[in-house]
């Protein structure tokens, strides 16, 4: 919903937060439920409603449980029933500056009295932290500080220990500190967004006398959106690919009409610094593991030469696909989503032209289409939308825009055979399929809570339920790895079963859509029934969950050879296989070959 | 600004706010006169009229006041629309 993203005008959202919420939740339906608990060391109320919408804009679907007013560390550190009961699958603490306790106005303390003073209050902190990670492990995300609303010492407030500014700058860099050696630990930066408010309209003193919100009511939609975008992420609801137009988007100026010479991209003037600095932005995202694309009304030619410029930043190298012709854009962005199996939804589309992002946007569901004003803008408006929202990083990320080109290449290659089989043996694929390792469990989370389409059960896990079952016995866990001559694809498909004496219950099963039609599921199902003879288990039963994308999956057990038990109404079905006269279905994919010959 | 042009401004913010279609105002309505309109309710009124009369409320103002005309009155005297 547009008037969700940014800029957005809270006070907007705000005055009209009933109707927003009846037609999100009249609108999209697939939602994941999420129970959060928000611990509030002030008041939550509207918070948690604004919050609701961002998230519902998601396709997540919050369910709440409150601190009493200020409660957050009763709650955290002893334990309380309603809380409990509840079984967050989500933690978040949103504290302020307010909730200092340590810091005084004092100035005949010593470095030292101060510097303890520092460590009682993170310590107060990391308690409640450590005391919820070990009842519940679940993602706890935790604001940081905004910076106070007056300087006692005036500019010595950030350099003199006795400072409450320079407190509070100590205070936040131990909490990043803390947020980069813990996993499931998450920093709500709202020291950086009520900068960007403005912190003196961020820091409302009525409110908090009259009502204990320790920000504007104008804020809350910003604190709101920014924590909504660390959720998204966690969740797997990330963009993955941004979808580019060319003139007056990547360069000043249409180069059909002015020719290569004639756009505006370099140093030369305050425009071509413009578009320069924002290829660079875009150029950055590659490393995060954002796909590119380019999609414009263009001869190829034409958009070939721009990005031939002796100035340009971006090549053609750094796209996964060029789509310059002149169909209608929308037709073009489904053939992207298409090409490289990705849902359109995952998209953006960055694009000058108001015309263009309307179709777009009516044309393809789920699409975000930015507002791109004037290029001097491009970067903040794309930047703070957050579609990339970083929570996990993996190796994969980086190589991520090469492995997707090196796809649409095997696709190219594979028109070349008359039979399929042939094609993929050319492919000379290696597999390794093994039980899970801890340094590829960060990727097994993120695969796993990215995976739509391929997909049984669409269970979703946060890191502390994956690194549960990686430890538990009561589990067989497979992930494969894909390489091929063409490179390496990295972790592509993930399959945990739960064993039950002599049975095995398929609780997930999925991969990337990335390697389709590679036969990699039979290498998996292989290596699955092999793990079974080796422990006796004679059973298997697979689950098909339905849901709107993943109908392409529904029979997968049956094409297994599986036998259906259930067929329900709701969609799901039930499969089973027996494994004593199971062959082996894999011929293509080399298996745990060492390359030791 | 004249008072029907406020009361015409302020139907339109009790509509969205409390998301009442057929909501009626008059001098005389109170919170207990609109079911929807409670503590919490009430916190996101005073921000949406705050912010469509360019003005704000003293602090005394919130709680006391008593009813919508007592709201119009500090509006006409503030607003700087």
């Amino acid at each position: 919903m547009n008037i969700l993203s940014y800029p957005f005008d809270g006070d907007y959202i705000l005055k009209h937060k009933k109707a927003v919420k009846k037609q999100l939740l009249s609108e999209n339906t697939g939602r994941i439920k999420i129970k959060i608990a928000v611990l509030g060391g002030s008041t939550t109320n509207e918070i948690v409603n604004i919050m609701e919408l961002f998230l519902l804009s998601y396709g997540l679907e919050p369910d709440f449980y409150q601190s009493e007013y200020a409660q957050y560390w009763q709650d955290a550190v002893f334990s309380s029933q309603t809380l409990d009961d509840f079984h967050p699958d989500l933690i978040y603490i949103h504290t302020t500056n307010r909730n200092i306790t340590e810091f005084k106005a004092d100035m005949t303390l010593s470095q030292e009295q101060t510097d303890e003073a520092v460590m009682r209050q993170f310590r107060h902190f990391e308690e409640a932290w450590t005391a919820l990670s070990d009842r519940f492990g679940c993602p706890i995300i935790q604001n940081n500080f905004e910076m106070p609303f007056y300087r006692l010492l005036g500019n010595k407030d950030s350099t003199d220990h006795r400072g409450r500014l320079n407190f509070i700058n100590r205070l936040n860099v131990m909490f990043a500190e803390y947020a980069s050696s813990h996993k499931n630990f998450y920093i709500n930066d709202i020291n950086y967004v009520s900068a960007c408010f403005g912190l003196d309209r961020w820091s409302d003193m009525q409110v908090w006398y009259m009502y204990k919100y320790a920000l504007a009511i104008s804020a809350i939609p910003e604190l709101a959106f920014n924590t909504a975008n660390i959720i998204k992420s966690i969740y797997g609801k990330n963009k993955k690919m941004l979808v580019l137009d060319l003139d007056n988007t990547l360069w000043g100026g249409v180069i059909g009409d002015n020719g290569v010479n004639g756009i505006e991209i370099g140093h030369e003037t305050g425009m071509a610094e413009a578009y320069t600095g924002f290829q660079e932005y875009i150029k950055e995202h590659k490393q995060l593991g954002v796909l590119l694309a380019v999609n414009s009304k263009n001869d190829r030619e034409n958009a070939l030469s721009g990005l031939r410029h002796p100035d340009t930043v971006l090549t053609e190298d750094d796209f996964v696909t060029i789509k310059a012709n002149w169909n209608n854009k929308d037709d073009n962005i489904l053939e992207i989503a298409s090409d490289v199996s990705i849902l359109p939804e995952s998209f953006v589309f960055a694009d000058d032209n108001p015309a263009e992002r309307a179709i777009v946007a009516s044309q393809v569901s789920g699409v975000s289409t930015p507002e791109l004003d004037t290029v001097e803008n491009y970067i903040k408006i794309l930047d703070r939308n957050s579609y990339f929202e970083l929570t996990s990083y993996t190796a994969d990320d980086v190589k991520r825009n090469d492995m997707y080109k090196a796809n649409l290449q095997r696709l190219q290659s594979m028109k070349k055979f008359s039979d399929y089989n042939e094609y993929l043996l050319s492919l000379d694929m290696k597999a390794q399929i093994s039980d899970f390792e801890p340094v590829y469990l960060e990727r097994i989370v993120q695969l796993t809570n990215k995976s739509n389409q391929f997909n049984l059960t669409t269970k979703r896990y946060t890191m502390a339920e994956m690194s549960d079952t990686f430890e538990s016995p009561d589990y067989i866990r497979l992930f494969g790895k894909l390489t091929d001559k063409y490179g390496d694809n990295g972790i592509v498909s993930v399959v945990i079963g739960e064993i039950k004496n002599t049975q095995l219950h398929i609780d997930l099963w999925l991969m990337s859509c990335r390697v389709l039609k590679r036969n990699m599921e039979y290498a998996m199902l292989d290596e699955l029934i092999s793990q079974c003879s080796k422990r006796g288990i004679s059973e298997v039963y697979g689950y098909y969950y339905k849901t709107a994308k993943n109908s392409m999956v529904e029979n997968l057990y049956g094409d297994f050879g599986f036998m259906q038990t259930e067929n329900n109404e709701d969609g799901s079905r039930v499969f089973r296989l027996c494994t004593d006269d199971y062959m082996g279905k894999n011929k293509v994919i080399k298996v745990n070959d060492n390359g030791g010959n | 600004m004249e008072k029907q042009m406020i009361i015409k401004k302020l139907t339109e913010i009790f509509k969205d706010v409390f998301d009442l279609d057929d909501v009626v105002i008059t001098e005389n309505t109170t919170a207990d006169d609109i079911e929807e309109w409670d503590s919490l309710e009430h916190i996101n009124l005073i921000n949406a009229v705050e912010k469509t009369f360019k003005m704000r409320f003293k602090m005394p103002e919130v709680s006391t006041m008593k009813n919508v005309g007592e709201m119009i009155s500090i509006i006409e005297s503030r607003s700087k629309l």
